[in-house]
């Protein structure tokens, strides 16, 4: 217990000697503690970080493919992508997106939905990502915003391909188009072929051709650093091109069914009648598909959908139509096939007829009615008596047996989605349907293709065409070949070539007075058969929308349009050797020869005439 | 006694020992600096301009050394309380009106210097703590080692306030290296360390958000991988994908992708580690090793208490530099702000260390020929 101690040089030296060893040794050993993490890291652990440095910076980027193109039969394009001009922001690189909105908007129209749909779009990307503000772009507002682009950092103008349809309304059903993917279709589509795309086909060819149009998405291996900026492409799996695909479809055709149709809403179908090629498939109004690529105004859409006239229909698969006196050639042969009839039997018309017992009166078109006729000339006048008292003696359950065979009540199996069966009645589907027994005058009225009868205007293109073929089936189809990389590969159902057993005799039968409709001065179509070489069978129709009184006469100038009837038309040329079959509807356009004749005429006529 | 010390002889003073540089330490340190540049180099992704920048901090780091060199140990022990009494008065200027960076004052901004004081301190409570302990024998009573605590806790704690635990931990560790070698009870030290042990639920509550957050990242790093864990996670990535042979200069993925967060300071040895592998880490590790050797080796030299002590804290200073620094890079320690010294980019630091070494010439050079 020293109160006072002196320096003692040697002590102290030792002590510290000794410290600065302990020190060492403390050292050595952190030292080692350091290098064992180290060798723990870098030899066992090597394996799994560089596994997790690979993953770390390869990121797997989809390659979205071109959409295929779509053309005509003839090679017209239907379908193209356009590189439209867009004005695109990153976000990132904008500092105030707010102020510099306002002064885009000072020499740029960019309304509410351009800037809600924009929003919408920056909160699903990156920051770094190049967002689209406004599409389609015109010459004017590129090159408005080319002279401001320095005031401008972060906005810039881009070409992007953008699906676009040159006929526009004209193919409209038909093609359809293509729109952004929704959410319904997110959870149904292949997420990985769906990676970077943006569109899909909504309607029409566009839809149901998807698969093929679509194409593979390819994959780019891209290197990023951590905050997903891309760097440099480690390697790549091109995208492969969605096929072409050549349509039968006839765009000079369909224009002609289009136009001709002039203020008539309606529909026409034109089929090859050996192939089952869908050479027209019009229905008017159409609408224009380009509106819906890049999101159609609520606005806008509204107004399609509660149009009169409605645009968005596609008549010409999904309109439900009496076919009325179009039926009349099948109906005929039907009596004819059953022994029903033979084709000399003729019946007296005197402008009405008359069940049995029963005092209400059917009534023919002709007032004062056709006399004595036979079929032949039952069907060449149309007389509703002949083919009253017909459907009488077939009965309700061999005319649907009949029918039935030609497609009608069916789909016909087209490669669009969407279609309607129509109807056929029986006496089976009203009991199951309706809960009511039959009634014998719906049998009546059923023979002149009204009452319960409905056809679409494809299935009666159809019938005609199997009735064209001499009873050999076809499955109508709007596809005809695809080609992908240089390599055209045939498209569609091989033909089953099935057939409707038939007696020639009875066919021609039919057929003769099918001719006589139109080149006999007494058809009543006889207008359109006035000039031409070949021989066109065809069949009138007018199929009632309002029901006249007992008393009443049908009087058109009294009535509003949309109670007039529809104007129809079926036909197939020539009549020896038929190539094409047509069925045209026109509808509030009163009677069948005067309006929905002359098209199938000059679609005939043009189709024929081309080499 | 001089045969025990056989270079102490009379015979002329060499051109080192006149220019009072060390040329074993020197040619360390110059060995280091160019490491540290040519990982700079890959760290910054090739670009030249930090390169030249950190090439001129080093050269002024250089320069100041020497200078520091020429300065007679005398000098430090006269001018110790003065020293540490100025770097304490600075330390509250800059918690009274510091400039706020990080959300940490930190920087003393006067006019045409920014400067942080707590660097200087560093080496001032060394210094104090080595004269106040020379001035009684060895090993220190209990009262000298309570009152040596004070100095080192006082500027330990303003720094810490700042708040800059890093900084504050090497204050604290330079003066504690400087009471170790002084000599204090083992059994004091065991003692010590079970009551810091115990304070630490306590220090938790001290603790700023962000503090509990490098620590509770320290200790489950994966748990947000994304966020607060990812520098830790990313720097063991770059690491263990480097393996034992690295992947070469330059070409590491991970910092040139910017996976590695600041790449080119707190966290360089991350990228050294990736392109040059185990082996390239244990050479860096032996080359640290072999300056802190020099070190002790030279503190070993210095004629009296207060040079050996001061020498050897300064030497011990620096491996706990090193070691908090890797440690926090590989994962075994929290993430503090603690740069590898003349390796990671930036000046500040790297003054201080260099006067550190700088000042080990001088205990080391200014030798009287014969022994007192």
């Amino acid at each position: 217990m020293p109160p006072f101690r002196l320096k003692d040089a040697v002590h102290e030296n030792r002590l510290i000697v000794n410290r600065i060893t302990a020190a060492s040794a403390f050292v050595i050993l952190l030292t080692a503690g350091l290098i064992a993490r180290l060798v723990f890291l870098q030899v066992f652990g090597h394996e799994y970080y560089t596994m997790l440095a690979h993953d770390n910076r390869v990121k797997i980027s989809p390659l979205p493919p071109t959409r295929g193109l779509i053309y005509d039969r003839n090679g017209l394009l239907v379908a193209e992508n356009v590189s439209v001009y867009t004005l695109e922001i990153v976000p990132e690189q904008v500092e105030d997106l707010e102020d510099t909105l306002q002064r885009l908007q000072a020499f740029l129209t960019i309304d509410e939905d351009e800037i809600s749909r924009f929003n919408k779009l920056m909160k699903r990307n990156k920051r770094f990502e190049s967002i689209p503000l406004k599409l389609r772009l015109t010459d004017g507002e590129v090159a408005r915003f080319a002279v401001k682009r320095p005031f401008f950092h972060g906005v810039d103008i881009h070409a992007r391909l953008v699906r676009h349809y040159p006929y526009g309304a004209l193919v409209s059903h038909v093609v359809g188009y293509v729109g952004s993917i929704n959410e319904r279709e997110l959870k149904r589509l292949n997420v990985a072929e769906y990676r970077g795309t943006t569109h899909v086909g909504k309607v029409g060819v566009e839809h149901s051709y998807e698969a093929i149009l679509h194409g593979h998405t390819g994959y780019a291996e891209i290197e990023t650093n951590a905050r997903g900026r891309e760097l440099r492409v480690l390697k790549e799996t091109p995208p492969q091109p969605g096929a072409d695909l050549h349509l039968t479809l006839d765009i000079e055709l369909q224009k002609i069914a289009y136009q001709g149709l002039g203020e008539h809403n309606g529909a026409v179908v034109a089929i090859e009648p050996s192939s089952g090629d869908v050479l027209v498939l019009a229905s008017k109004p159409g609408f224009d598909p380009n509106d819906f690529v890049y999101g159609i105004s609520g606005k806008e859409y509204r107004a399609l959908q509660t149009s009169p006239d409605r645009p968005l229909f596609d008549r010409t698969l999904r309109g439900r139509y009496p076919p009325g006196s179009t039926i009349k050639p099948f109906i005929g042969l039907a009596g004819l096939e059953y022994g029903v009839r033979d084709s000399h039997t003729e019946t007296y018309c005197p402008g009405f007829y008359q069940l049995p017992g029963v005092s209400h009166r059917y009534r023919d078109w002709k007032r004062w009615g056709h006399g004595h006729v036979d079929l032949a000339m039952a069907i060449v006048q149309s007389c509703d008596v002949y083919f009253y008292d017909l459907a009488h003696d077939l009965g309700i359950d061999r005319i649907h047996d009949f029918l039935h065979q030609f497609g009608f009540g069916q789909r016909t199996g087209i490669d669009i989605s969407g279609e309607k069966s129509g109807l056929l009645p029986s006496r089976a589907w009203k009991r199951r349907a309706r809960k009511q027994p039959w009634y014998p005058g719906e049998t009546l009225i059923t023979g002149i293709g009204q009452g319960f009868l409905q056809v679409t205007p494809l299935q009666l293109a159809r019938s005609v065409a199997i009735l064209a073929n001499r009873g050999t089936l076809i499955s109508p189809h709007v596809a005809a070949y695809t080609v992908s990389g240089g390599k055209s590969v045939p498209w569609g159902k091989a033909e089953t070539q099935e057939k409707i057993k038939l007696s020639p005799r009875n066919l021609q039968t039919i057929i003769d007075a099918m001719i006589a409709v139109v080149h006999s001065p007494r058809g009543t179509a006889r207008r359109i058969g006035q000039g031409i070489e070949f021989k066109i069978a065809g069949k009138t129709g007018t199929a009632q929308v309002f029901t006249v009184k007992q008393e009443e006469e049908y009087r058109a100038e009294k009535l509003a349009k949309k109670l007039h009837d529809h104007a129809l038309f079926i036909a197939f040329a020539p009549a020896d050797d038929p190539k094409i079959a047509v069925a045209v509807i026109a509808e509030h356009a009163g009677h069948g020869g005067s309006v929905a004749a002359p098209i199938a005429r000059r679609i005939i006529e043009k189709y024929l005439e081309q080499p | 006694m001089i045969a025990s010390v056989p270079h102490l002889s009379s015979r002329p003073q060499s051109l080192w020992q006149r220019i009072h540089l060390d040329p074993v330490l020197l040619s360390g340190l110059v060995i280091l600096a160019g490491i540290g540049l040519l990982v700079l180099y890959s760290a910054a992704d090739g670009n030249m301009v930090m390169v030249y920048k950190q090439g001129i901090r080093l050269g002024i780091a250089f320069g100041i050394m020497g200078l520091i060199a020429q300065i007679h140990p005398r000098t430090f022990y006269r001018w110790a309380p003065y020293f540490y009494a100025g770097g304490i008065i600075l330390l509250i200027a800059v918690l009274v009106l510091g400039d706020i960076g990080k959300g940490a004052q930190r920087w003393l901004d006067l006019g045409i210097i920014r400067f942080q004081p707590s660097e200087f301190v560093k080496i001032f409570t060394p210094m104090l703590v080595a004269r106040f302990l020379s001035q009684n024998p060895l090993p220190p009573q209990m009262k000298t080692i309570a009152l040596a605590g004070g100095w080192i806790l006082l500027p330990t704690l303003l720094i810490a306030k700042q708040p800059d635990l890093g900084t504050a931990l090497l204050v604290a560790s330079a003066g504690f290296a400087v009471l170790f070698f002084a000599g204090i009870p083992w059994r004091l030290l065991g003692i010590l360390a079970a009551a810091g042990l115990a304070a630490m639920p306590a220090l938790w509550f001290l603790l700023h958000d962000y503090q509990r957050d490098r620590l509770l990242m320290f200790l489950n790093p994966e748990q947000d991988p994304l966020g607060r864990g990812y520098h830790t996670i990313q720097a063991k990535i770059a690491i263990g994908s480097g393996g034992l042979w690295g992947k070469g200069w330059l070409e590491g993925t991970q910092s040139h992708l910017a996976f590695l967060p600041e790449p080119h300071t707190d966290f360089i040895f991350a990228v050294w580690a990736e392109e040059f592998g185990l082996l390239g880490c244990i050479a860096m590790l032996i080359l640290y090793l072999a300056i802190i050797a020099r070190g002790f080796f030279m503190a070993l030299q210095a004629q009296d208490s207060f040079s050996r002590l001061f020498g050897a804290g300064l030497s011990l200073t620096f491996f706990v530099y090193v070691f908090v620094n890797i440690g926090m890079v590989i994962g075994i320690l929290p993430v503090v702000g603690v740069p590898l010294p003349l390796v990671s980019y930036g000046g500040t630091s790297m003054v201080t260390v260099m006067a550190g070494f700088g000042i080990m010439m001088s205990l080391y050079t200014h030798r009287r020929l014969v022994p007192s």
